[in-house]
């Protein structure tokens, strides 16, 4: 079985996200940009699925600008069999992105496709779900287990009652929590190994995908600053001022 | 206790505009290093640096090592830190690729080598080591000695030490005592006591392989008699498993001011009858195999005075935006600030800032020489940069790890009175740093191969090629469109006329009085340090003039660099002057007294 996993390159995890003056969008110039953390489970747990023999071969995909090579060796690194870039400089969407996995999905034939959640930086929550709906395969969203077994798998998910298990027949979709495993670190002889190891790129034209965006944003700005604290004397004073501000409707 | 984010941003910079990455592509050996690739390497190591070792920076010094019985136990956490740079395969960054090495250029090896000793300089001892006798092996083993231990040295499946210090034997290896006896098989049993020996002994691995400089029967007195001879903690059997227990035991390990979790090991050979032990080499040559390891050992010392620097201005800085003290000057009334708001912590952080950036110029600049020395098919090509290393080794050792005390004390100092007590994490810096201008050979011991070997020796041939270089960059700073270059232009130039002053004051006195040429020996190694490391800076402000006028990239980046660059000119450069001056005119005042009026 074929295992694609999905991977998208967003602003890295430590940098503290600024709004651009104009209220276009997120400061993206000359920010650190890293793998989506859920991706980057979902590319450990499609290299453990191959080192279970479970999966014959792993793909790590990624739809962007030719930095996402970046983000494809980093998967490669860790231990995915051969990378697919699908160059575009268009703004990329849920509903877009879904329909590029796929036909890339259909062109590869795979069994199983592995993503994260969501990405970190739009935190849509959409493209696995959409994708299923696409390919009209079973969905197992939020993994935090994943186990395979005769055409069929198993999918631990963390609901609010508590632990939860669906069973999908394959192909399906699975969408990674952050629980599904640790990421590795990638070894010095894989990194090395991952140079060698084929990355092909194809297009939105070639997939024959109209990623013409379908969402408008009207503006992106900051949360309001938090605003300071107040010293106060006493427990009486505090009692008064929590009275006040509840009958503001301050937030708690 | 602090985090450690591995500088890679500065990393890169110094990697691509001073040390020339780019040209290292066309070395030979070198065809796959890449600017992505270095990119990877260095994100996967930075990653582990931070995750794994930096966590067990703090607990490791407050826990150290144990000695029980013989053994050493390793602080909590570092037999599974240990694992994971194995499993990684880090060890074998920069061996040979015929012994499982990955061959990488000692530029690459310079900057991962700087994470580990950021994150965690007591763990990176281990692997420093071992590399030292990985090398000596590679050079000077035979085909036999180089089949049992290389390919598990370069793996780290075994460590490797070096047994060089004696009671009586410290900067002077001439008075090395340890006796090798031959044997009728062709080994050897040696007899004797060495002392402050890192990871002498531990539990991290199987077997650990020392390295012993050691007399024979026979050998003449002094430097000219000592030979070197290998001898694994575990005997190694014909097929590769290991045999007997060796007759040398860990006696004790010492108690230090700093690297606790880096066990010191006082090694007995030979107290139970002989351990066994075979020649490396030919006899008498210990020593001289030492000197050739020496450059990379001192080298790599140095990059632990960097590494420290950048770890305690991580701290402080973290501390001085976190700690609010007082209000803005010259704001009346105003709100409590974060004490980076004030000019003097402002000038604190810019001085451990600026240096720790001159050192990491001027070091990873020796480490790409040193690869072109090592590889470049031309031989005056590589004679050249081989005779640039030789000069500076002493310079990136000395200098480095001088300042490195200095920053970590200002660190300190950033802190206030939190920074005197241990749980702030700040006092651990200055205590790890203390030792780094000690071993490998003290700041006198540098100075005098600078100033004898590499400068008198060589009527100060290459000083000369390195001032013409200087002067040109100052030259180039001066013409920059901006309010630094200028500035920055004239105190190297200041920086580089001390220079001149104080080197041909010293070539012309070596001969002559060799005792005042000694007494400004360390200010000449501090004065070369000091404008190299403004050489280095002004050319950072030139390539990031020139990204700034490209317009390609990271302009709060560069515009930092030039910053930066210019404050060194301002506050560090000047200190050239008052050195040389000490180096011309301090002999008197230095040896005027007799021994009884002290």
């Amino acid at each position: 079985m074929k295992v694609l996993v999905a991977i998208k390159r967003v602003v890295d995890y430590n940098v503290k996200i600024r709004a651009k003056a104009d209220r276009r969008g997120v400061e993206l110039a000359n920010v650190r940009m890293s793998i989506n953390p859920f991706d980057e489970i979902a590319v450990e747990e499609g290299v453990r699925l191959r080192e279970a023999g479970l999966a014959r071969e792993v793909i790590v995909v990624s739809c962007g600008t030719p930095a996402c090579q970046e983000i494809l060796r980093t998967g490669l690194a860790t231990g995915a069999d051969r990378a697919l870039l699908v160059k575009t400089d268009l703004p990329l969407e849920p509903l877009g992105v879904a329909k590029l996995l796929h036909a890339v999905c259909i062109r590869e034939s795979v069994g199983l496709v592995l993503l994260g959640k969501q990405a970190i930086d739009d935190d849509a929550n959409q493209t696995g779900q959409m994708l299923a709906g696409l390919l009209g395969w079973a969905q197992g969203t939020f993994a935090s287990s994943l186990n395979l077994s005769g055409g069929r798998a198993w999918v631990g998910r963390e609901v609010d009652g508590g632990l939860e298990t669906v069973e999908l027949v394959l192909p399906a979709v699975v969408t990674a929590d952050l629980r599904l495993n640790e990421p590795r670190f990638a070894t010095l002889p894989n990194i090395l190994k991952a140079n060698h190891k084929p990355m092909a790129t194809t297009s939105p034209e070639e997939l024959g995908v109209d990623l013409r965006p379908r969402l408008t944003t009207l503006q992106v700005v900051e949360p309001p600053k938090r605003p300071g604290c107040t010293l106060v004397g006493d427990a009486r004073q505090m009692a008064t001022a929590l009275k006040l501000a509840m009958g503001r409707g301050m937030p708690s | 206790m602090s985090a450690y984010v591995a500088p890679l941003r500065d990393m890169k910079f110094v990697m691509t505009e001073l040390a020339g990455l780019d040209q290292l592509v066309s070395l030979p050996g070198c065809e796959e290093v890449s600017a992505d690739l270095v990119d990877a390497i260095l994100e996967e190591a930075g990653k582990l640096a931070s995750g794994v070792l930096a966590p067990l920076n703090a607990s490791g010094d407050k826990e150290g090592a144990r000695w029980e019985q013989g053994e050493v136990k390793t602080a909590a956490g570092w037999s599974e830190a240990y694992r994971q740079y194995v499993e990684g395969g880090w060890s074998s960054l920069a061996c040979e690729p015929e012994y499982g090495g990955q061959g990488l250029p000692k530029l690459v090896a310079t900057a991962v080598m700087e994470m580990w000793k950021a994150a965690n300089m007591a763990f990176s001892l281990c692997p420093m080591l071992t590399n030292g006798a990985i090398e000596a092996l590679t050079l000077k083993g035979t085909d036999e000695q180089k089949a049992i231990y290389l390919p598990r040295m370069v793996s780290g499946e075994w460590t490797g030490t070096m047994n060089l210090t004696e009671p009586q034997a410290g900067s002077d290896l001439a008075a090395v005592r340890t006796r090798a006896e031959p044997q009728a098989d062709g080994s050897y049993k040696i007899f004797g006591q060495k002392i402050f020996i890192t990871y002498g002994e531990h539990d991290l691995t199987a077997n650990i392989i020392h390295l012993v400089l050691a007399r024979l029967p026979d050998a003449p007195e002094g430097v000219k008699g000592i030979s070197l001879f290998v001898v694994p903690k575990f005997l190694v059997n014909a097929d590769g498993s290991l045999g007997a227990r060796n007759d040398v035991h860990c006696v004790s390990i010492e108690h230090k001011l700093g690297i606790h979790a880096s066990p010191t090991a006082v090694l007995a050979f030979g107290d139970r009858g002989g351990a066994i032990g075979h020649l490396v080499g030919e006899a008498n040559r210990g020593l001289e195999y030492m000197f050739i390891m020496m450059n990379e050992a001192r080298f790599a010392v140095g990059m632990e005075g960097i590494a420290l620097s950048e770890r305690a201005y991580q701290q402080a800085l973290a501390y001085a935006k976190d700690r609010v003290q007082g209000t803005e000057l010259g704001v009346r009334g105003g709100p409590k600030v974060a004490i980076i708001h004030h000019p003097d912590v402002r000038r604190m952080l810019m001085s451990m800032k600026s240096q720790t950036e001159a050192m990491r110029a001027l070091a990873y600049v020796v480490a790409g020489a040193n690869d072109v020395a090592h590889r470049h098919p031309d031989p005056a090509q590589r004679a050249a940069k081989q005779a640039f290393v030789d000069l500076m080794i002493p310079v990136v050792k000395g200098w480095s790890t001088e300042n490195a005390t200095e920053i970590a004390s200002t660190g300190i100092q950033i802190h206030g009175g939190m920074g005197y007590i241990e749980e702030t994490g700040a006092a651990q810096h200055f205590r790890d740093a203390r030792i780094t201008s000690i071993y490998e050979g003290t700041t006198a011991i540098q100075a005098n191969d600078l100033i004898g070997r590499k400068m008198a020796r060589e009527q100060g041939l290459t000083m000369k090629a390195v001032i013409g270089l200087m002067r040109a960059v100052a030259a180039e700073t001066g013409d920059l469109p901006n309010v630094e270059g200028p500035v920055i232009a004239a105190a190297l130039g200041h920086g580089i006329d001390a220079l001149e002053r104080a080197a041909g004051y010293l070539v012309t006195t070596y001969g002559v009085d060799i005792k005042s040429a000694h007494v400004g020996s360390v200010p000449m190694l501090k004065l070369l340090g000091i404008v190299a490391g403004g050489w280095q800076m002004a050319r950072s402000a030139v390539a990031a003039q020139r990204h700034l006028t490209d317009g390609d990239g990271d302009t709060a980046f560069y515009r930092a660099k030039l910053v930066t660059a210019r404050f060194y000119a301002d506050h560090i450069l000047p200190q050239a002057a008052a050195l040389a001056h000490t180096v011309v005119h301090g002999a008197p005042g230095a040896l005027g007294l007799a021994e009884d009026q002290f």
